[in-house]
């Protein structure tokens, strides 16, 4: 792997970053998917898996990302937030469009949770540099602590990675010093070794978390697609000795999900990763049921989605 | 040939209108009365039936919001198919209860019947329990039967096919849906059944059946948060009061069993209907 150096050398000009992209090694996607299906199959119980629920929630990116979102329904989802219910903490973030950056920020009135704005023409990414960039800075002047871009997939489909740098190291500049969220889209990247260039193309150009999906294709994050991103935050950890975050999103809707994504991370990435700082789950009806498992857990009988609030 | 080896068979799990196998793996010998092999059933564990009533919770909608005479079309179409399968039947009542063949093929004939006479009530049921409410003001107040949610069953241990279609077709005639712990030792007819529910038109997750041991999966469904009824007519005697103040802690409607079984061939009356039914009442203001 490069070290430190030759990594400001390999983003000097276009042919460089191509150059050194292709020359990553290649993802055995047999072998990823089998060490996926092998940590799935961990059996996590009792004060262990309780403590994984509690864990996982502190990490929801609770999100919701729809046309038909309206200032009520942030609201009442930024109260779930910062207490999901009795005796549980608050989670990671909440994850909304720009325009209701600010709702959510008066609802969270100064609470530890993080406000993640989704931005630069989400889901698609398909409008002018400009518009992208107005886009991130509105999300920011309204009080966006993170930012979750997406990649232009068309560009870097077609191998122009250097648009796409620039893409990112501009869109970074324009956050300031909101926490940026590099967005994948790896449904839409057709292989793992696409899956390998594209986080470290982000890592290169300065994002602070690579995450999966929008939530708005099909599939979304699975378990080898977070190995190979896990794999990729470890390596340039051991290369620049930074720790940059991962964050699997959509298609994360149950308790058994989380827990497997946990494992990963703790043996894929290492245990330093097992914290909000750097592993988010973006979800929405994730939380409720790690609710439901939690009291599963702490009640001894099934719960039901009567007893969690109907988002 | 005349030589040739049986095919033995090891049956499995009926679940969200699919067989699978139990998520623990386990499966147990099921005998005839005589003690002699007869076939494999599944096991089903606590998971299995957490599963169940996820599927059941999740057809609950689509199968209460039909229409009555649509589910009463439906539960007769399940009444011909377990008439078309009449002689499979009255083997394997004859096999698992030790009765002769005449008496399996009656009580085969009165489980049909019995289909029969729950499908006519699906349209029926609302103007015996519901209706018009006289009250002193200018409203039109009335009340609606709607169906209680899931239901838990412990079918009964002794008649493997009347009894057990005697407690399931109530369930769907009124909309609910069900998760029905069979017969531990007679498990066949409730197998054969859910092959005959899956090619009916009952939607998948209306009716999951669990084989299995009763005393292990009892308490967690009178436990279980998301199941808003449940019937001991199957539950063993010993665990009856536990079961019964576990369904408290989540107040469930509970069906309370006779010491006994009773006699399923008697005539059946609304007494299984009226528990799985909550009433709404509705006032609607008039002359304004």
């Amino acid at each position: 792997m490069a070290g430190t150096t030759e990594l400001t050398d390999v983003t000097r000009d276009e042919g460089a970053l191509r150059r050194f992209l292709h020359g990553l090694p290649g993802v055995d996607a047999v072998g990823i998917e089998q060490r996926s299906a092998g940590l799935a199959t961990r059996s996590i119980k009792k004060a262990s898996k309780l403590r994984a629920i509690e864990l996982a929630i502190s990490m929801v990116d609770l999100t919701t990302l729809e046309g038909a979102d309206t200032h009520g329904k942030i609201r009442s989802l930024c109260a779930k937030a910062k207490r999901p219910e009795a005796g549980v903490s608050h989670v990671a973030a909440v994850c909304v469009y720009p325009d209701l950056v600010a709702t959510a920020k008066e609802a969270l009135d100064g609470a530890p949770v993080r406000i993640a704005s989704v931005a630069t023409a989400f889901p698609s990414g398909r409008s002018s540099r400009q518009v992208k960039l107005a886009d991130t800075e509105f999300a920011v002047a309204q009080g966006a602590t993170e930012v979750d871009m997406v990649i232009d997939r068309g560009a870097f489909l077609s191998g122009r990675y250097g648009q796409v740098f620039e893409e990112i190291q501009a869109v970074k500049a324009a956050a300031g010093s909101a926490h940026l969220k590099v967005i994948l889209e790896t449904g839409e990247l057709a292989t793992y070794d696409n899956v390998r260039r594209a986080s470290w193309l982000a890592l290169l150009a300065g994002g602070d978390f690579i995450k999966t999906s929008t939530g708005k294709v099909s599939p979304a994050a699975t378990l080898p697609v977070t190995n190979v991103m896990l794999q990729a935050v470890r390596d340039w950890h051991g290369v620049t000795g930074e720790l940059r975050g991962v964050k699997p999103a959509g298609g994360i809707r149950t308790t058994k999900d989380a827990i497997r994504h946990l494992v990963a991370v703790n043996e894929v990435a290492g245990p330093e990763w097992l914290t909000p700082d750097l592993f988010r789950f973006g979800a929405s009806s994730l939380l409720n049921d790690l609710l439901m498992q939690r009291r599963t857990q702490l009640d001894g009988h099934y719960s039901g989605p009567d007893y969690v609030t109907v988002d | 040939m005349s030589d040739r080896v049986p095919v033995s068979k090891t049956y499995k799990l009926y679940l969200g209108g699919a067989f699978p196998r139990s998520e623990s793996g386990r499966t147990y010998p099921v005998s005839d009365a005589k003690g002699r092999f007869l076939a494999n059933a599944a096991q089903g564990s606590r998971k299995d039936l957490r599963d169940a009533v996820v599927a059941a919770r999740g057809a609950f909608g689509g199968w209460s919001g039909a229409t009555a005479y649509n589910r009463g079309q439906v539960i007769y179409r399940v009444a011909e198919l377990l008439e078309g399968r009449r002689e499979q039947f009255a083997a394997e009542v004859a096999a698992g209860e030790g009765v002769p063949s005449r008496r399996a093929e009656s009580l085969v004939d009165t489980a049909v019947d019995r289909l029969v006479w729950y499908a006519g009530w699906t349209d029926k049921i609302a103007a015996v329990l519901g209706g018009a409410n006289p009250v002193a003001g200018p409203y039109f107040s009335f009340s609606v039967p709607e169906p209680t949610g899931v239901v838990g069953v412990l079918a009964p241990q002794r008649s493997s096919l009347l009894g057990l279609v005697s407690v399931l077709a109530p369930v769907l005639a009124v909309g609910a849906t069900a998760v029905v712990v069979t017969s531990q030792d007679r498990p066949l007819p409730a197998i054969t059944l859910s092959e005959v529910l899956a090619t009916s038109d009952v939607p998948g997750g209306v009716v999951n059946l669990l084989t299995g041991h009763t005393a292990e999966l009892a308490p967690w469904l009178a436990a279980h948060a998301d199941v808003n009824a449940l019937d001991l007519t199957g539950a063993p005697a010993e665990l009856r009061a536990d079961l019964e103040r576990a369904a408290a802690g989540t107040v469930k409607r509970v069906l309370r069993a006779p010491s006994t079984e009773p006699d399923w061939q008697e005539r059946p009356d609304i007494r299984r209907l009226r528990p799985l039914l909550e009433t709404k009442t509705v006032w609607h203001p008039m002359g304004v």
